[in-house]
């Protein structure tokens, strides 16, 4: 019994988790809207995650310093996960805390830090930032190791604020220099191994001797502040619940300007982010809370399709109709080299400022890149996901209009909306090639090859890069 | 204006982060430079003689030797009024000419609408490396973007050649552009058609290049050599864009900023023998730019953002030297009442940039008229 529209809910999956093919999109629609939504925002009430497997199959993940397993394992659990929307929101934070790959201790310490991310990743704000502001990798990046109570570094004092909570022009630089203070001594240990390779995890560590315990001013207050009183003071602020929603809505709903432009550019739906930021302060930026309001909102509803789709976007959602990579493959680290290629190296943004989103991943390389991934993997007709298209094409009957055939294509490829001249391109095609003919072992080999081509077609049309 | 035969070319090379100016051309014999910098400065007998009170970093040893061939400007103290030291603000200033709003269109961009306002050609302006600087953006100005030279072309998997160009033919009909499609549909329609005609003539490039040049294994030397395949063959190029990140070193300067600029500089001069034995170097100016400079004082281990830095301009015909001042160290003096000031806005190099070298009017694209650099062309 379908409860809900299927095109709504391959749109919430998509958005929520990594996109669905069609099979699981039916079983999730068995259930009322809200109900789905309910069950993404309590991740705990799914199966946990088994990563026994892919550990076992990338031997040393967990001990040796392979970036590239590291990134695929990733890949790999976002493919895999029974608990979507978990995934998205550790996507969410590692796009909103950037830290990189390049400026790291090792490949261990990165995915450390994605664990982390995970555990807190539906709670509140004060918690994900002391969580953030005690995080090796974190610490290690923004150089808050080298923050000393003698010798100040600003970075991170400077971030926490520009890229990770307020947004520019909110503070001052006297306010920079004070948080700085503030999060003096606060650094990490690292274990030293018992042999003479590998390592072990580092851990947060509290230097009382090397912090300020003077007094600081910061946001108007004054008082002895430590790390934990600046995250305080941040997470009340009327920009902080803006700039944090502001990311929400850009992540989850339609495309923003550039986070350089949010402080002289009103959002583009100011109701939508003014709901989510009342969310926000209503609730000590409870984050699972804004996004229950996110996913049952009429706008969030009515954005099909207005998103550019990013690089883990674009691989992950291909990969989940090709239904391939639900066992670990050879190639599994060349899906992590794709996002790559298209310009999202997972775990290594290109600055501190993280990724540029929207129209800005697309250029005429990238383009290129994501018409090629795609052309590939959905014209593998022995993978899971394209036979079952196929099949579903086969049982509409033993003639199959081009018309007809054109539509089912991009229904079963995501419920695809498509302009008119896209759609009379593949028409075009469908009609070039004859209507599809089930009647004998050769007709059903001429009509795979059709498929095959017409579903490679609409992969590579512009309407895919969104979603 | 330029007056040799080949349209000039120019070549942009960004480091990302902050470079580090006052360790790159060093005001080796202010004590103030010393005294700020316990962990940080360089001792005078280490470093490379540049004029009697600046010295080279010595790992930029490439960069000197082409100084002192007399073919590289040095831009002392470059920036612009009210710097806020942030990376995002500082670098979209730098690419959009609009300090006080957010602007979609970059520099280059409306430069390449200048050079080519048909955009008959859709690679006068070709950017190597992961992504597209907004620099080179202005709507309806195609731009090629490329990440790998080797294997760039549309739906290059599909074998069957009969097949692949009926593809083609669809593909083209999809991404044909449609008036009132909105902004981003139109905007992949340009993409995806320029996509198909960039592939085309970008095609056939790495197949054409012979080099005696071995350039080293990284990033930015890669990039400069695909620049130099792409300038050398000869497609009409005028524009490149290439960057170089990492620069922004708040910790442990000492291992990283040396390697970055060792990489840096070795890759530029194996870039210019490279043109130069292609004789193919008369055309080119590479401007090097940062968003800011950093902090006179260091911080124990590194140095946190500063205001004002400094750019290089390279080319066989640019008039080597120094120009503007070194920003003073004294404290009076300072941005912020701690960073380098600067004496030249950015503006004006680029103004001197588009009016000497490329010859385009340079006051619609800067937005303004700035005092530029003279002379700068021999």
């Amino acid at each position: 019994m379908i409860a809900t529209d299927l095109a709504l809910v391959s749109h919430l999956l998509r958005r929520a988790g990594f996109g669905a093919n069609r099979k699981e999109v039916e079983v999730y629609a068995e259930k009322e809207y809200e109900v789905i939504v309910e069950d993404l925002l309590s991740p705990d009430l799914s199966p946990q995650y088994d990563s026994d497997l892919i550990s076992r199959h990338l031997m040393g993940t967990v001990t040796s310093d392979s970036f590239a397993q590291v990134q695929a394992a990733w890949i790999y659990r976002m493919i895999n996960t029974p608990r979507p929307l978990e995934e998205r929101m550790t996507l969410f934070w590692h796009h909103l805390f950037a830290t990189g790959y390049t400026k790291s201790e090792s490949a261990m310490v990165c995915a450390q830090q994605i664990d982390m991310f995970r555990s807190i990743c539906l709670s509140d704000m004060k918690t994900i930032l002391v969580a953030l502001s005690k995080d090796p990798n974190m610490i290690f990046w923004l150089d808050n190791s080298e923050n000393h109570k003698d010798s100040p570094n600003e970075n991170y004092g400077r971030e926490i604020m520009e890229l990770f909570s307020m947004g520019v022009g909110n503070y001052t630089e006297q306010d920079i220099k004070n948080a700085s203070r503030a999060f003096t001594g606060w650094t990490f240990a690292q274990n030293i191994p018992l042999y003479p390779f590998g390592c072990y995890p580092p851990e947060f560590e509290f230097r009382e001797d090397d912090h300020d315990y003077g007094e600081k001013t910061f946001l108007g207050q004054v008082g002895n502040f430590d790390g934990y009183d600046i995250v305080d003071i941040i997470v009340n602020q009327p920009a902080t619940a803006k700039f944090i929603s502001r990311h929400l809505y850009n992540f989850f709903v339609a495309d923003e300007p550039q986070v350089p432009a949010w402080s002289i550019q009103e959002p583009e739906d100011p109701a939508a982010v003014a709901a989510l930021s009342k969310k926000f302060t209503d609730t000590g930026g409870n984050i699972r809370e804004v996004l229950r309001l996110l996913f049952n909102s009429d706008f969030f509803k009515n954005s099909r399709f207005k998103k550019i789709k990013s690089p883990v976007d674009f691989v992950v959602g291909t990969v989940k109709i090709a239904g391939t990579h639900t066992v670990p493959q050879p190639d599994l680290v060349n899906l992590a080299a794709a996002t790559s290629l298209m310009g999202q190296t997972l775990m290594d943004p290109p600055t501190v400022e993280s990724w540029h989103t929207g129209a800005e991943w697309v250029d005429s390389g990238t383009l290129t890149d994501r018409v090629n991934f795609a052309v590939e993997h959905i014209g593998d007709i022995n993978s899971i996901g394209i036979q079952d298209i196929v099949h579903r094409i086969k049982t509409m009957g033993t003639k199959v209009s081009p018309e007809d055939f054109v539509n089912r294509c991009l229904d079963l490829l995501g419920n695809m909306e498509v302009d008119s001249k896209t759609h009379q391109g593949l028409l075009e095609f469908a009609n070039s090639v004859g209507e599809l003919q089930f009647r004998n072992a050769e007709e059903n080999q001429q009509s795979l090859q059709k498929i095959r081509q017409m579903l490679q077609l609409a992969v590579s049309c512009p309407e895919y890069q969104f979603t | 204006m330029t007056t040799v035969s080949a349209p000039p070319v120019l070549v942009v090379v960004q480091l990302s982060g902050g470079n580090d100016f006052m360790n790159t051309v060093i005001p080796i014999t202010d004590g103030i430079y010393h005294d700020s910098r316990p962990t940080l400065s360089v001792k005078e007998e280490d470093t490379l003689p540049l004029n009697g009170e600046l010295a080279w970093n010595p790992v930029a040893a490439p960069l000197k030797e082409l100084y002192d061939q007399g073919n590289v400007a040095i831009v002392q103290g470059i920036g612009y009024e009210n710097h806020n030291r942030s990376h995002f603000r500082g670098m979209d200033i730098w690419h959009t000419c609009e300090p006080d709003k957010i602007v979609t269109e970059g520099w280059l961009g409306k430069t390449i609408r200048e050079l080519d306002p048909k955009g008959d050609n859709v690679v006068t302006g070709v950017s190597f490396g992961k992504g597209l600087p907004r620099a080179m953006v202005s709507p309806g100005v195609p731009v090629t973007s490329v990440s790998d030279l080797d294997s760039f072309g549309v739906m290059s998997s599909i074998s069957a050649d009969k097949q692949r160009e009926d593809a083609l033919g669809v593909f083209k009909r999809m991404y044909t552009p449609a008036v009132g499609s909105g902004v981003v549909a139109d905007y992949l329609s340009h993409t995806g058609t320029n996509a198909l005609a960039s592939a085309e003539i970008l095609g056939v490039v790495p197949g054409k290049y012979t080099s005696t040049v071995e350039y080293a294994n990284n990033s930015i030397a890669k990039s400069l050599r695909d620049v130099s395949r792409v300038h050398t063959a000869g497609i009409g190029t005028r524009v490149f864009y290439t960057q170089h990140g990492g620069y922004d070193t708040h910790a442990t300067q000492l291992a990283v900023h040396p390697k970055l600029l060792m990489e840096l500089t070795t890759a530029i001069m194996d870039f210019f023998q490279d043109l130069r034995d292609h004789n193919a170097s008369e055309e080119v100016v590479m401007l090097v730019f940062s968003e800011f400079g950093r902090r006179i004082k260091d911080n124990g281990s590194g140095t946190d953002h500063g205001s004002g830095g400094g750019a290089f301009l390279i080319g066989d015909r640019v008039k080597g030297g120094l120009y503007g001042q070194y920003p003073s160290l004294e404290f009076a003096q300072l941005a912020n009442g701690e960073d380098l000031g600067y004496n030249i806005d950015f503006r004006s190099v680029y103004s001197t940039l588009l009016d000497q070298w490329i010859g385009v009017d340079a006051t619609p694209i800067v937005n303004g008229t700035y005092e530029q650099l003279k002379p700068f062309i021999e």
